[in-house]
Formats: C-alpha cells, sequence, structure tokens
C-alpha cells in the first residue's frame, strides 16, 4: 500500500497496536494478575514505542552515533532503573 | 533559530546537498544542535522523576497498586493517542514543509496543535475528578508522584503547543520549505520528545503494578 510507504505512517499505527496492548493489560486486570510477565512485556513495548519515536519521529535514524546512543541510552537506562526497582518491590 | 526569506539566494552548498539522492545515508543531526541539548537536559529531569517515583514504589508497593486503581486508565490511554497523533501530524508538517507544501504543513501544524488541546481537555477532566474527590499532593506518596509528574509532563505540553503555534505563524509566511527548515525542525523535535517521555510516564504511572 502506497500509504505505508511513509515510514512515519508505520510507524504511527504500530504505536497505536502497542498502546492499545497496554490499555487492555490495565482494563482486562492482567497487569495486575501476571506479575512480573505483564512489567516485562510493558517495559518492552515502552522501548520500543520510544525506540520508534527517537528514529521515525524526531528523525534521529540517520543521525550521527552519539546522538542515537544518547537518547536510546536514556530509554534504556529509564526502562531498566524501573526493572530495578519493580525487583526490588518484588522481593 | 534564524529564519531565511523565501526570496533569498540559498548559496549555501550543504544545504542543497543534503537533499541529493542517497543524502540519507549521510549522518544528520535535524534541527539546530542547542535544541538537542536542551531535549537532553529535560530528558534527565525527566529521568530522576521516573527513577524517584520507581524507587518510591518499591518502598510502598501496597500504596502504590491500590492508589493506581483510582486513576482513569481510559484517559491516560486516550491521551497517549493525542500525544502520538499529534506528534505523527508534526512529522507529515514538517515532511509537507521540505517540499514546499506550505500550505499543507500549515494544517499538520494545526492539527498537531489540535491533538494538544485534547490532550489538555482530557488532563483537566482526570484533574477535576480527582480534585473533587478530594486527593491534593499531600494524600500520599503515590499522588504526590501522580500529580507532580503529570502536571510538570503538562507543563511541557503546553510548551510545545506554544512552539508549534510559533512554527504554524512562521510557516504560514513561507519562512520554511526545501530552503530552510532547520527552526521547523527544532520545535518538532521538542514535541516530540513531549510523546517520548508520555510513552514511558504512561505504562509505569497507569498500568504496571
Amino acid at each position: 500500500m502506497n500509504i505505508l510507504q511513509n515510514p512515519a505512517n508505520r510507524t504511527w499505527i504500530i504505536l497505536l497496536i502497542a498502546t492499545a496492548i497496554t490499555w487492555w493489560l490495565g482494563e482486562s486486570g492482567t497487569a495486575g494478575s501476571a506479575g512480573s510477565n505483564a512489567v516485562f512485556l510493558m517495559l518492552g513495548l515502552a522501548l520500543i514505542k520510544g525506540r520508534l519515536v527517537i528514529y521515525d519521529f524526531m528523525e534521529l535514524r540517520h543521525a550521527p552515533t552519539l546522538w542515537k546512543i544518547l537518547l536510546l541510552g536514556w530509554l534504556s537506562f529509564v526502562l531498566g532503573m524501573v526493572v530495578l526497582a519493580y525487583w526490588i518491590g518484588m522481593k | 533559530m534564524t529564519s531565511v526569506k523565501t526570496d533569498l539566494p540559498t548559496p549555501d552548498l550543504a544545504k542543497t546537498e543534503a537533499h541529493a539522492p542517497g543524502a540519507l545515508l549521510t549522518p544528520r543531526l535535524p534541527g539546530d544542535l542547542a535544541i538537542w541539548f536542551f531535549i537532553l537536559a529535560e530528558l534527565l529531569v525527566f529521568a530522576v522523576f521516573f527513577i524517584a517515583y520507581a524507587f518510591a514504589r518499591a518502598r510502598h508497593v501496597a500504596q502504590f497498586n491500590e492508589s493506581q486503581l483510582t486513576l482513569d486508565l481510559n484517559a491516560g490511554a486516550l491521551n497517549t493517542v493525542l500525544l502520538i497523533t499529534g506528534s505523527w501530524f508534526v512529522v507529515l508538517a514538517v515532511q509537507a514543509a521540505k517540499r514546499d507544501a506550505t500550505r499543507i504543513a500549515t494544517r499538520w501544524l494545526a492539527a498537531g496543535m489540535a491533538c494538544g488541546f485534547g490532550f489538555l481537555i482530557v488532563k483537566i477532566i482526570e484533574y477535576s475528578a480527582k480534585f473533587g474527590a478530594g486527593i491534593s499532593l499531600s494524600t500520599n506518596t503515590f499522588y504526590m508522584f501522580y500529580i507532580s509528574l503529570t502536571f510538570f509532563h503538562m507543563m511541557h505540553v503546553i510548551l510545545g503547543m506554544v512552539i508549534l503555534a510559533v512554527l504554524l505563524v512562521k510557516t504560514r509566511q513561507g519562512a520554511y520549505g526545501s530552503h530552510d527548515h532547520h527552526a521547523l525542525e527544532s520545535g518538532a523535535a521538542y514535541w516530540h520528545m513531549v510523546d517520548l517521555v508520555w510513552i514511558v510516564l504512561f505504562p509505569l504511572v497507569y498500568v504496571m503494578r
């Protein structure tokens, strides 16, 4: 399809699907019952969504490596610290 | 953030080359370098906020899980949709400006701003329900984080909309096009930063338990 040739359009659709999954995890109560699996799934989705925004919306896909590392590093660091905090909370 | 008038010649060869086929392969940072330092500074502040939230939760798991259930998940999800759609509209605006489709670019910028307005309306409805129920910053640790984090983010949405308004006026005046789109890209990058932060905030505060 012609409309999907624009990476921004593809990214928007994926972002909507990922948001719907996160919403469903909360709405269905799966976020509570599935424990750490749901946490990992949501953080994974946030990582995918954040990476798409950085690459296709902020247009850093073809930016100098340093800036890709800085932005993706921020995302990975924050999500990693959240994993650590949730792990501590489960103990 | 300089703007070049449409009637002025652009002798800058580097800019012309940037639009040559295969130019995508050459690393290029969109917009001004300064905006990226500003974005980085903003992201670091939000990182501190998010990490503080997560570690505060580790010490009050029951309280955070119980209070989180009172949040309006639908409002949070709707606001996510509004921000990612608003971001997408602004990407389309920049793409249109780069091919000198000024009128289309102006329309996409207005659509991006409309998404921002939608976000603010949903947020105000959400806040009034919470404040109406007697919830405040001092209710408990969870609500302190929920109110301060979302309010701080909302301020960034408002600033992003001010930036979009300026870009809209200047785009309509013909300030941006294939000859110059640096300021437009810089403002767009800020708007996407607001989206990026919410992508972490929404699951963290509204859903994860």
